[in-house]
């Protein structure tokens, strides 16, 4: 299942820069193992001790928060984009 | 005065040289600026704040910028006003207003963090200022870009009021109308900071942004004469003003300009149809759940806000609370304030007075303790709110005996 994974700049030190990776998984999680398997260290900067997404991270499919749909366990099909956004102030 | 550290990571500590970044590369936790408050101690002094303009510029020795101040030089020093009428109508013994509709020049309290975003902008050479906005934030970008010369690009949700909208335009930026809720319209606003260099507010330049906030703090203490209230209770949106509100406190604490006070408990007010800050305190757990905002209260109506976790930890640390309030009790409040004070105010402001009212209703919050109620923006800007309730006026012929016939009717209408 190639996703499109959208890297936000932070992150983009592990990348080596690139902005947009292609990634394996039928599921977020899996595709957060793919990212670590191609640039090791990314699980660790999405992921706390416990396994939980940080708390100042939210992941995008297709631009819905994957809170709305299943979380982490989210399904994912051929093309779909993924979004790693960093959380944002407003108002 | 060598004050300012940089930045520094709320979450891991770790630290960044002053520059327009936002989030920690390592744990994604927000950035904010890091003070010398020994270097402040003894130097920033009651009378030394006294000294200052009637703006929040009084206290730019407790705000992180080192130049001058470039844009938005009568920001601030907004009225604390007794609210005696309210008062009585809430059977309470003391309650203030801050209010923040009359903050020069676009009439909410985002002037306060705009004019320290904007400000910063020009320091590090940026030519153009952007923002996404739920309404009050997109005209003070607007505003302060004219006057500082510089291009802006402003991102809104499609469906926002006319008011916020003309508000805006008037200015002449570039508005990006987004079909889509606030919180998207902050993702995309992401991914845009990303890609163009751009000074937005809210998303790179957020750890100077927020910083502004705490002059509203600042002010409610020092108007109050050096005091702390019993009670503060704001309306929130990402959650910032709370939690910086909060932070003004413990700087002034932190400075000995109050020592040996009464701790101050903060309350937050959110709209019931996107309440998600209030539902974590009446959950008491510290995990947002983001919700799809559908509200009248357009300026609050983050579903996923960034300050969300912080707010909570403020209400939670201070032994306040929080309140949600329906698009009903928002317009109730609304009259209730232009009713008894004579002042008018938007739909946040009318979720604030609800809420008030609720905690005080539910006693907790005590009716012989001081109240402070943040009214942070204009009711001139959402007058939509209003129009279903305000109807009752009376249409004459110009004579005098069409007037008496009238005021007859009325007369007789009226019990
Ligand atoms: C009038 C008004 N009050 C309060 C707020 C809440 O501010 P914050 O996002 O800092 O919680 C906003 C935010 O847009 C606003 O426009
Ligand atoms: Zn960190």
């Amino acid at each position: 299942m190639p996703v499109l994974v959208r890297i936000p700049t932070p992150l983009r030190t592990l990348t080596k820069g690139n902005a947009e990776i292609q990634a394996k998984g039928a599921t977020i999680d899996s595709v957060v193992d793919d990212l670590e398997r191609q640039f090791p260290g990314l699980k660790e900067r999405l992921l706390d001790e416990t396994g939980e997404l940080r708390r100042f991270i939210n992941i995008y499919v297709n631009q819905e928060d994957i809170r709305f749909l299943q979380a982490k366990k989210t399904t994912l099909k051929d093309g779909d984009e993924v979004s790693i956004v960093p959380a944002i102030a407003g108002g | 005065m060598e004050k300012l550290n940089g930045l520094r990571c709320r979450e891991c500590g770790r630290h960044y040289p002053a520059a327009p970044v936002h989030v920690c590369e390592f744990c994604f936790g927000p950035l904010e600026v890091d003070y010398r408050y020994d270097a402040l101690r003894g130097v920033v002094t009651r009378e030394s704040i006294a000294a200052g303009p009637p703006s929040m510029w009084r206290y730019k020795d407790l705000l992180p910028i080192d130049g001058d101040i470039a844009v938005g030089h009568h920001v601030g020093f907004t009225p604390l006003i007794r609210a005696r009428n309210l008062a009585d109508e809430l059977g309470c013994r003391e309650v203030w207003v801050k209010n923040d509709s009359v903050c020069h020049p676009s009439w909410s309290f985002k002037d306060r963090v705009v004019a320290v975003a904007v400000t910063k902008a020009l320091e590090f050479g940026f030519d153009t200022v952007a923002c996404a906005s739920t309404g009050n934030l997109a005209n003070s970008v607007a505003a302060h870009a004219a006057e500082g010369r510089l291009k802006s690009y402003i991102f809104i949700p499609a469906d926002l009021e006319q008011g916020k909208v003309i508000a805006t335009l008037v200015y002449s930026p570039t508005l990006v109308a987004v079909h889509g809720t606030y919180d998207e319209v902050n993702r995309l606003c992401s991914e845009i900071a990303d890609k163009y260099r751009w000074a937005f507010v809210n998303v790179n330049f957020r750890p100077y942004y927020s910083e502004g906030s705490k002059s509203y703090g600042f002010e409610i203490i020092e108007q109050l004469g050096w005091r702390t209230p019993a009670h503060i209770i704001v309306p929130c949106a990402g959650g910032s003003l709370i939690t910086k509100i909060w932070k003004a406190i413990k700087e002034l604490t932190l400075l000995g300009l109050i020592e040996g006070q009464r701790g101050t408990k903060m309350h937050a007010a959110q709209a019931l149809g996107c309440g998600p800050i209030v539902t974590m305190i009446k959950n008491d757990t510290d995990v947002l759940v983001p919700v799809r905002p559908n509200t009248i209260a357009k300026s609050l109506a983050i579903g996923n806000p960034a300050d969300g976790y912080y707010a909570y930890k403020v209400t939670k640390e201070s032994g306040g609370s929080g309140e949600h309030a329906t698009d009903e009790e928002i317009v109730e409040g609304m009259l209730l304030l232009a009713r008894t004070e004579g002042i008018f105010t938007e739909t946040a402001g009318g979720v604030t007075v609800a809420a008030a009212k609720k905690l005080i209703e539910r006693g907790v919050i005590p009716r012989d303790e001081s109240i402070v109620i943040c009214i942070t923006g204009n009711g001139l800007k959402t007058p939509d709110a209003l129009q279903d309730r305000l109807d009752a006026h009376v249409k004459i012929n110009p004579s005098l005996s069409a007037f008496d016939r009238a005021l007859a009717d009325l007369k007789s209408q009226t019990p």
